[in-house]
């Protein structure tokens, strides 16, 4: 009986969580397949033709290729900002993990405003211009790594403080000066939680959408995020390609969550767990 | 690790070597962590991120088109509080971050228990709820404006299934919020029950066999260990969503852009929109107010929440 009543309430859970988390998901494949006329219909129906290769290759050559531009501005967003901001936030929270102190204090103080505080954006836009970084990639580059610095340096933090002190004695018996003990003997220790830290960041900036509509507006330099909020205004008559759009940036962060899926979760629930 | 092999080898490197690491003029050891390090970091953040935050308290005090500024004083809070299409973005943006969290901390706990019993599926659940997190916004926004439409949409076709008869949810002014709210609530669940389900496991086993050998029930184990003991992670929850929440633009702007009409602005797409017409100093004057909000909803929460956290 009990078991009954155990498989009962397992086969509810899993149905409902189906329905809830699958169903949009099925909805986006199965609208981004369809041929035009059925699609409008945005009804939650089995294709009556399979237009797989013709919607993909339509969505890729619309406007002149935008898309594989925006993929290829993405790219470089993404892995140039993420590169940064695992160097920077290392080498900030390992002093800031190692010495305390004043300007340590300062530090934390400033780690955890960059958490809270929301980015003030027009004076943002009126510092980029001054710079002459406003509307250019490496603007919204330095962008997205004073905004993701805080998190990174939290998760840097935590890690290197299970690193023993005596290693860094010992390094420096042999003569290694801070630069060469960081670089050298703390950096490659991080690997794990570098992993961490790239996947999360990675996934942060691919899908971020407001710095880039803020800081890099125009066309000729859109990252994904932004082409695909374009499409949705020109293209609502043609909701296949719009939905075929979706599934292609999907795709990156699918990718991710199959190969790393505990590293990622990790990531994200590191810190947030002290007690 | 190298003792024996660095010092032959080094030679004359020694002693410059050694004078890093023993002391410098003033008798203090020289430390190995020298603030440099800390120089990369610093000079983005303070240029790109806290110049600007500085900054924002002047610029709100002006009319504003980034080349010349006339200070006016008040006058853009004033209008802020005066207007009623900026004045309702305050309501909806406490009214969005409280459902948001709430709804994460009871729905994440939930699934957190379910995902850590011994349900054979759990790993499959735990992939299936969490994969939302890692999907773009704009994508997630689109997706459940269609599946909302009135008529044809997916929603609204089941429930009427069940014989309720949906209704325009984006379109109309009092469920278009909540719509998003719920939305947001769905894509983000998923770091609430991972939080959830990372507390739970931390629970010490001795507790429930403590519950097991006074003759508790599965609702005693909930309510005498897990819910008070996994208060860290509803803790974290709260906090993360409430400042997600208090901030949020991208799922409102992707869904309805603040509409009908100004039923569902946030303070967030109040900035937006107002930085999109060229009040610059007005949309400045909603980021310091944003700031405001912020730090004056999470620091008092933190401290309370960290009180009871320390209590316990």
């Amino acid at each position: 009986m009990r078991a009954v009543r155990r498989f009962g309430a397992e086969a509810v859970a899993l149905a409902a969580a189906t329905v809830i988390f699958l169903v949009p998901f099925a909805f986006m494949l199965l609208t981004a397949v369809k041929n035009e006329k059925q699609a409008t219909d945005l009804d939650f129906s089995w294709p009556t033709e399979w237009r797989i290769v013709q919607n993909f290759t339509e969505v890729i050559e619309a406007r002149d290729f935008v898309l594989l531009r925006a993929y290829l501005n993405s790219t470089i967003l993404t892995v140039v900002s993420v590169a940064l901001i695992v160097v920077f936030a290392a080498m900030a929270a390992f002093v800031l993990q190692r010495r305390a102190g004043r300007i340590g204090s300062v530090a934390n103080f400033l780690v955890l405003s960059g958490l809270i505080i929301p980015p003030a954006i027009v004076p943002t836009i009126w510092l980029l211009q001054a710079l002459g970084l406003f509307k250019t990639m490496p603007g919204l580059i330095l962008v997205e790594v004073a905004f993701g610095l805080s998190y990174a340096v939290l998760l840097f933090r935590a890690f290197i403080a299970a690193i023993p002190r005596e290693l860094d004695e010992a390094a420096m018996i042999d003569g290694c000066g801070g630069m060469r003990l960081f670089f050298r003997v703390i950096f490659p220790l991080l690997r794990p939680v570098t992993i961490t830290v790239i996947l999360t960041s990675a996934v942060a900036i691919f899908n971020d959408f407001v710095n880039p509509l803020y800081f890099l507006p125009g066309d000729d330099n859109a990252t994904v995020q932004v082409t695909l909020y374009n499409f949705q205004s020109q293209y609502n008559t043609q909701w296949n390609l719009l939905f075929m759009d979706i599934v292609l940036i999907t795709i990156p962060p699918l990718l991710l969550f199959v190969f790393f899926n505990r590293k990622i979760v990790a990531g994200m629930t590191a810190g947030a767990i002290k007690g | 690790m190298t003792k024996q092999h660095a010092g032959p080898r080094t030679g004359p490197g020694v002693v410059p070597g050694k004078r890093h690491a023993r002391a410098r003029a003033d008798g203090r050891p020289r430390s190995a962590y020298p603030y440099a390090l800390y120089l990369p970091a610093a000079v983005v953040y303070l240029v790109i991120f806290l110049v600007p935050t500085v900054m924002a308290f002047y610029f709100a005090l002006t009319r504003w088109t980034l080349f010349d500024s006339t200070f006016v004083g008040l006058q853009n809070f004033r209008d802020f509080l005066a207007e009623q299409n900026l004045r309702i973005g305050f309501q909806n943006t406490l009214v969005y971050a409280v459902v948001t969290s709430g709804l994460k901390v009871v729905l994440g706990l939930l699934l957190g228990v379910l995902l850590t019993s011994k349900l054979r599926l759990r790993g499959f659940l735990r992939s299936v709820v969490f994969f939302p997190v890692l999907v773009s916004t704009v994508a997630v926004g689109i997706t459940f404006s269609v599946l909302l439409k009135p008529d044809t949409g997916l929603v609204n076709q089941a429930l009427g299934l069940v014989g309720i008869d949906g209704r325009d949810w984006l379109g109309d002014a009092t469920t278009a919020l909540l719509s998003v709210a719920l939305v947001d609530v769905w894509k983000g669940v998923g770091i609430a029950t991972v939080i959830y389900i990372a507390g739970i496991l931390s629970i010490p086993q001795d507790y429930y066999q403590a519950v097991a050998v006074d003759g508790g029930n599965a609702w005693h184990r909930f309510r005498h260990v897990t819910l008070p003991l996994s208060w860290p992670a509803t803790y974290s929850v709260i906090i993360l969503s409430f400042i997600g929440g208090l901030r949020t633009f991208d799922l409102i702007w992707t869904m309805t852009r603040g509409g009908p009409g100004f039923t569902s602005d946030t303070i967030a797409s109040i900035i937006y929109k107002q930085y999109q017409a060229g009040f610059y100093g007005l949309s400045t004057a909603g980021n310091v107010l944003l700031f405001l909000v912020v730090t004056a909803i999470v620091v008092p929460l933190n401290y309370f929440l960290g009180k009871r956290q320390a209590a316990l």
